[in-house]
């Protein structure tokens, strides 16, 4: 049996698709088991998807070929979270905040794994010098 | 064989002083002893990076033509303190902002003092006969002003209390996110390069001594409010939770928003992270004895931050090896624990402070008035009447 693989990805979709039904493509035409974690999608504008992808290898492979085609950026592992290190002091308060454990400290760097991060944004309101931000945010 | 300040002070000027930090020593001591290591090493370094809300400036703007004697006076529309003398102002670190909130307070305009930014001062007076202008509004910077220096009057606690939070409810505090049902710790502390844990009976940190304040050569002013230093002890001298503290005073003009920044703690308020370093000198064994603490000789207590009404809160007792390792068991369930002062940037000021004495650009200040040694510390006892008759 195939083993089923299970991947997070971001997308970034440009402005003309928002109205392309992707996700009936990618159950339909790929047979993935999906999970949209979150989502910012307006019609004529720039959209952001998170969402959990699951099925074979071979299938999470073709239909990333598939959302490329469309012009779809693709953000493996991906999160709306993002931390501006080069201004972070790596005091910690983020960490208390981070239940998952996606965000710690390594050799006094603040490390921060995607793959854990299930965007609940509480960091955002925990780090003191406000440098963790939300791409879902943009708008 | 014991050392004398005149001794180190002339080895540090020849640029000939032993200099190591207050972590490097630790493995020293227990390779040489502390007998040779005593006669090797001059002086160490200490460090810390925390939130410290109890920290502010006092600046002087100079005067105007009229002149004003400011009551109510504003910066990027954070209140300073009035009731001072006309032009003269202190900066509280935690004042929100006007329409800002915590998100710009005073920590802000500190920082953007010193980072050389305009900021907008704005002042309102009645008018007098000898000041008779009764509103000012005007772009400023820290070059155009006369003085101004950083005053905190509680800064670099000896020891600090750990937080949990036993309650269904998410606690947002000055010791940062609490996780309901006491999912977290968090603590507040640099540990074992700590400046005030490797002296714990302040035998050379006192009035005037010259410390590394951000960037700048700065004094401790005068012991912090709240010392206190009758306190319960282990027996390496070094107290178990809060303890002493030190006021500190340095020029804003020679900082560096590098080793100074403003901190956001959501829920409770605008604080301003200090870096200080202070150089500890090695007189003799027993001081070393001190300077080589580990984070596992440091104890603290752990509070219940869910509740605040009775002092009888401590929840475990903890040492710093377990906090800083990420995890601790209390009551047989780990628990994750994170820091709310920044070791990477503490290690940076110590490293800092260790070059410019390296380079003899930094002497050492004996104290000129040691502090307390037994002070207890008052709390309000709320009473409806004066005692007064």
């Amino acid at each position: 049996m195939t083993p089923i693989n299970k991947v997070k990805v971001m997308l970034i979709f440009p402005s003309m698709l928002a109205a392309e039904p992707i996700s009936y493509y990618l159950v339909k035409s790929y047979d993935l088991k999906i999970n949209i974690l979150k989502a910012y999608v307006n019609y004529n504008v720039e959209g952001r998807l998170l969402i959990e992808l699951e099925g074979t290898d071979a299938n999470i492979k073709n239909a990333l070929k598939y959302l490329k085609s469309l012009n779809i950026k693709t953000i493996k592992n991906g999160t709306g979270t993002y931390i501006d290190f080069d201004n972070c002091i790596a005091c910690g308060a983020c960490i208390a905040a981070c239940e998952p454990g996606a965000l710690k400290l390594e050799n006094d760097k603040l490390v921060f794994d995607g793959t854990k991060c299930l965007e609940c944004r509480l960091c955002e309101k925990a780090c003191p010098e406000r440098l963790i931000k939300n791409v879902f945010n943009q708008r | 064989m014991a050392k004398t300040y005149k001794e180190i002070n002339e080895k540090i000027a020849a640029g000939k002083a032993v200099v190591v930090d207050a972590e490097e020593i630790i493995d020293i001591v227990k390779k040489d002893g502390l007998k040779k290591t005593a006669e090797k090493v001059d002086v160490v370094t200490t460090a810390t990076f925390g939130p410290m809300c109890s920290s502010g400036a006092f600046v002087n703007f100079g005067h105007s033509t009229p002149p004003i004697r400011m009551s109510k006076i504003y910066l990027n529309d954070v209140e300073c303190c009035g009731g001072l003398a006309a032009v003269d102002t202190y900066i509280g670190a935690t004042q929100p902002g006007e329409k800002t909130g915590i998100e710009y307070g005073g920590a802000h305009v500190i920082c953007d003092l010193i980072d050389g930014k305009d900021v907008l001062l704005k002042a309102y007076s009645p008018g007098t006969d000898c000041y008779p202008r009764k509103e000012l509004r005007t772009y400023i910077n820290i070059n155009e002003m006369n003085e101004a220096y950083l005053y905190n009057p509680r800064n670099c606690y000896q020891n600090y209390g750990a937080a949990i939070n036993t309650s269904s409810k998410r606690l947002y505090t000055y010791m940062g996110i609490l996780q309901p049902n006491g999912q977290n710790i968090t603590y507040s502390t640099a540990g074992q390069l700590s400046p005030l844990l490797n002296d714990p009976y302040f035998r050379t940190i006192g009035m005037g001594t010259k410390i590394f304040l951000a960037g700048a050569q700065g004094y401790v002013a005068w012991y912090g409010t709240q010392f206190k230093t009758s306190v319960e002890r282990e027996p390496n001298g070094v107290p178990v939770g809060g303890a002493a503290t030190i006021a500190v005073v340095g020029n804003m003009r020679d900082m560096s928003t590098e080793y100074i920044k403003p901190a956001v703690y959501e829920g409770y308020g605008t604080s301003m992270f200090v870096g200080i370093g202070i150089p500890i000198p090695v007189l003799d064994e027993e001081m070393l004895k001190y300077l080589s603490v580990e984070d596992k000789d440091i104890y603290t207590y752990v509070y219940d931050y869910s509740d605040r009404s009775s002092e009888d809160n401590i929840i475990a007792r903890v040492n710093y090896a377990d906090l800083k390792s990420g995890c601790v068991e209390i009551n047989g369930r780990k628990v994750r624990t994170s820091p709310m002062t920044s070791m990477a940037k503490s290690r940076q000021i110590a490293a800092v402070l260790k070059e410019l004495i390296q380079k003899g650009e930094f002497i050492l200040n004996e104290p000129v008035m040691k502090f307390p040694q037994d002070n207890k510390l008052n709390s309000i006892t709320i009473r409806e009447k004066s005692k007064r008759k």
